[in-house]
């Protein structure tokens, strides 16, 4: 067994039995990230402040909520949006955040590959976001169905009906994940049970897994340049702050963190109290009605592009494109054969795959809310050909990508 | 080194405002009929030119006019000569008390009305005409003078007992021109009214059993049991709801839904009504919306303050 003293001080009666000053050292104050870094690398954090609001807003409407389809629909936009002192603030804090949290997603993702943050030792960050990419949205659509609206029903429906499979009818699947044949009590349960507990439990494991894999190659930076974390870090130490190209993570760069959450604050509060309403589809204020099909069915906007994958080809090839949309980004890593980690703009073809996908995406995006009607479902399609093309291409154009010298930027 | 980060940002907004607006405003364009409001002056009616006489009127509407004989006029000790269930088996809906009538409907619209149910209601794909059915409120044909100059009367009168303006709300509102088609159970509003806080619950039983038979009644007559608009507001907006009501054909052509007929106030009464029932705390989601961005922005000023003193030794 350990020695222990007779404690000095309280801190170092934890000291002696939990090392929370070596704990304190490799999570923040030794924990070291380059100086060359912009705000886009405050994402992270961003992400966590939301997920927090996430956590502590669904705890409240947890308290009143009712996961029966008899009183769902009546528990959360009347008890809790007119009964419950604070309840509409609760909900629609986590209606935003649900939909805000999609959006600094994509921000964090696009910045990753942007900066070729996903190779050269991060490939477990990649994939362990991608994770929780699949996670979290999987947490949003059980999420949505609980208020039981018309939209929950009916997204239920069309989703749940992909499992099916297309030609391979496997109608007994949809009704295994059903617990019946069409949404009813038992879907509501199993999707209640989904988004309060199982997923939300994974989410957890998946952020801790997310971190550890950040912990030994660093977070990459916005030059591409390979540091030596050791000698800078030693030099810091030093007192050489300025001469340094490492900080600490706290207080140095956390503080910049919690600028960027400040501003991040007056947006996400901006959209709270006064503009909700694309978080909060007004279809889904109707009560979930089994005899009445609405007009427009689409899943909400962060699904989108994945959805308009899925629409336009015949149903089984439709289901391949949507499978295919849905894994790829996780072999990304793999995909891309160049040598370089460095930004995008400097890579020659790849800087053009980059900007391309973006807005290919935003395209699917758009397209994937309108109805599939002429002009639009064209669109839609020539977007989903070239999605999947880009992801064809992309091992072949970066192969014969030449190699770039991580150091020369404009300094 | 070059200070990269306002580009950066002007990229990150750039992107996030093209993605909205496509997502948001230009889907809602596309997928939704765009109807203008029309500011419910009723332009397809005909003005009323004759200076109306209110006694004249009185004796109209109790007498030639015949509407006493299905409407009462609580005001005037006309108490209705059936309850709601009754009348609705008999008319399919419960036809209106006409104490406010004068106040909540535009008086075009109401000379209109009166002379012509089928068209001031818009419902000529129902009735009249080639249908051959007649509508459930007769058509007023004239007591023997100058018909324009009846109308007149009439309305004046209607207008004479109404309320002022000033006295009308939302619920009064509300209840004269939507409630007797459709409940709206936040607000505890059945279409044979308020529904009362019973000890018993036989009683509570009872009249749930009454709305029931109502609710039939109403479905007889127009194919459907309205929607409840509890949440109306939050599922169509207030713009839909407001020009829906002043045209429902615009919106579902061949709906059996009438055009109402409300003034332009009552309309806005009608939209106050249904935002408390579905959009009820609207007043402090403005007041703590202000207090929250007011917390908001000081706390980010402090976190650049602390950002600057932490990188003061950086640079
Ligand atoms: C034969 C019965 C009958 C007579 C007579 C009658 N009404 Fe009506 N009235 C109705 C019915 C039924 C309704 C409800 C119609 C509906 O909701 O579709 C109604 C509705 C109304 C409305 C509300 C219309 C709206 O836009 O919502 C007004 C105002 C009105 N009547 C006024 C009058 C006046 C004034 C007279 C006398 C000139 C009159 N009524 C005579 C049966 C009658
Ligand atoms: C005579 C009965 C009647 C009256 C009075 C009436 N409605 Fe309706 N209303 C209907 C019917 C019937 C429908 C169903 C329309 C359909 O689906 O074709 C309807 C539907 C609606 C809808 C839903 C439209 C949609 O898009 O589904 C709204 C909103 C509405 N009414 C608002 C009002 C308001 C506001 C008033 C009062 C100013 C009012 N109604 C008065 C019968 C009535
Ligand atoms: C709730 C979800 C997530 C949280 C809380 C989270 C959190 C973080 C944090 C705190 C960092 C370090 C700081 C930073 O670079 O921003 C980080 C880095 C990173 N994350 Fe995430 N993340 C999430 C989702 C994702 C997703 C969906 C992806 C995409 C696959 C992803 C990929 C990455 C990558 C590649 C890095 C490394 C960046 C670099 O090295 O420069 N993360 N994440």
């Amino acid at each position: 067994m350990a020695h222990f003293t007779k404690a000095t001080s309280v801190k170092d009666w934890l000291n002696q039995r939990l090392a929370i000053e070596k704990v304190e050292k490799v999570l923040a104050s030794e924990y070291w990230i380059p100086k060359n870094i912009n705000f886009l690398w405050a994402m992270g954090m961003v992400l966590v402040v939301t997920f927090v609001f996430l956590l502590v807003s669904g705890l409240f409407l947890l308290m009143y909520y009712q996961a029966n389809i008899e009183t769902a629909f009546y528990s959360v936009n009347f008890t809790i949006m007119r009964e419950v002192d604070f309840g509409w603030l609760w909900r629609h804090v986590h209606g935003v955040a649900a939909s805000v949290v999609f959006l600094i997603m994509y921000i964090h993702m696009f910045t990753g590959i942007y900066y070729g943050s996903y190779k050269k030792g991060r490939e477990m960050i990649w994939i362990s976001g991608m994770l929780l990419f699949i996670t979290f949205s999987a947490e949003a659509f059980s999420g949505y169905m609980l208020p039981w609206g018309q939209m929950s029903y009916w997204a239920g429906m069309v989703i749940t009906n992909l499992f099916s499979g297309g030609s391979l009818h496997a109608d007994g699947l949809v009704e295994w994940i059903r617990g019946d044949y069409v949404p009813a009590q038992a879907f509501l349960t199993r999707f209640f049970m989904l988004h309060v507990v199982l997923l939300p439990l994974a989410i957890i494991g998946l952020i801790g897994l997310h971190f550890a894999a950040l912990r030994i190659p660093h977070v990459n930076n916005q030059d591409g340049e390979e540091l030596d974390f050791e000698a800078e870090s030693k030099k810091y130490l030093a007192g050489d702050k300025a001469g340094s190209k490492v900080m600490r993570f706290a207080n140095d760069f956390m503080s910049k963190d919690m600028m960027v959450v400040g501003v991040y604050l007056i947006f996400f509060f901006y959209l709270v109290f006064y503009n909700y309403g694309f978080a909060m589809d007004p279809v889904n204020f109707d009560p979930a009605d089994g005899l009445k099909t609405p007009t427009h069915i689409y899943p909400e906007w962060y699904f989108l592009w994945s959805y308009e994958i899925l629409r336009p080809f015949s149903i089984d090839i439709g289901l391949i494109a949507f499978a295919f949309a849905q894994v790829i980004f996780i072999f990304l890593p793999f995909l891309d054969r160049s040598p370089n980690s460095v930004p995008a703009n400097r890579r020659g073809l790849f800087k053009f795959w980059f900007w391309g996908m973006l807005v290919d995406m935003i395209i699917l995006t758009s397209m994937g809310k309108l109805p599939p009607e002429g002009i639009f479902s064209t669109i839609g399609l020539i977007a989903a050909l070239v999605f999947i093309a880009m992801w064809i291409v992309l091992p072949l154009i970066t192969k014969n990508e030449k190699q770039v010298q991580g150091e020369i930027d404009e300094k | 080194m070059k200070n990269k980060e306002p580009i950066i940002l002007a990229v990150v907004v750039f992107f996030t405002l093209v993605l909205y607006y496509l997502v948001e405003p230009y889907a809602h364009h596309v997928m939704h009929k765009q109807i203008a409001s029309e500011n419910f002056v009723y332009a397809d009616l005909p003005a009323i030119e004759k200076q109306g006489d209110v006694a004249r009127g009185a004796q109209l509407v109790m007498g030639v006019g015949a509407c006493v004989g299905c409407h009462s006029i609580n005001v005037v000790g006309l108490a209705p000569v059936m309850d709601a269930v009754t009348s609705a088996k008999g008319y399919g809906v419960n036809p209106p008390d006409l104490s406010n009538v004068g106040v909540i409907y535009d008086e075009k619209f109401l000379a209109h009305l009166i002379k012509n149910p089928i068209e001031a209601l818009k419902v000529e794909h129902k009735y009249g005409g080639a249908t051959g059915l007649t509508h459930p409120m007769m058509a007023f044909s004239g007591a023997g003078g100058d018909l324009d100059q009846e109308l007149a009367d009439m309305v004046a009168y209607l207008k004479s007992i109404a309320m002022k303006q000033e006295e009308v709300t939302p619920k009064i509102a509300f209840e004269l021109a939507c409630g007797r088609c459709h409940a709206v159970n936040y607000e505890k509003w059945t279409q044979i009214g308020t529904k009362p806080n019973f000890k018993d619950e036989k009683d509570a039983l009872a009249f749930d059993i009454q709305t029931l038979e109502y609710a039939d009644s109403l479905k007889g007559y127009l194919g459907i049991v309205p929607a409840d608009l509890s949440m109306y507001i939050r599922s169509r907006g207030e713009h839909y709801i407001s020009t829906f009501m002043e045209n429902p054909q615009n919106y579902l052509k061949g709906t059996a839904m009438p055009r109402v007929g409300v003034s332009a106030e009552s309309a806005e009464k009608v939209i106050e009504y249904l935002k408390d029932a579905g959009d009820t705390k609207r007043a402090q989601r403005e007041e703590v919306g202000k207090s929250v961005m007011i917390y908001s922005i000081i706390f980010a000023i402090f976190a650049l303050l602390w950002k600057k003193e932490v990188w003061k030794d950086l640079h």
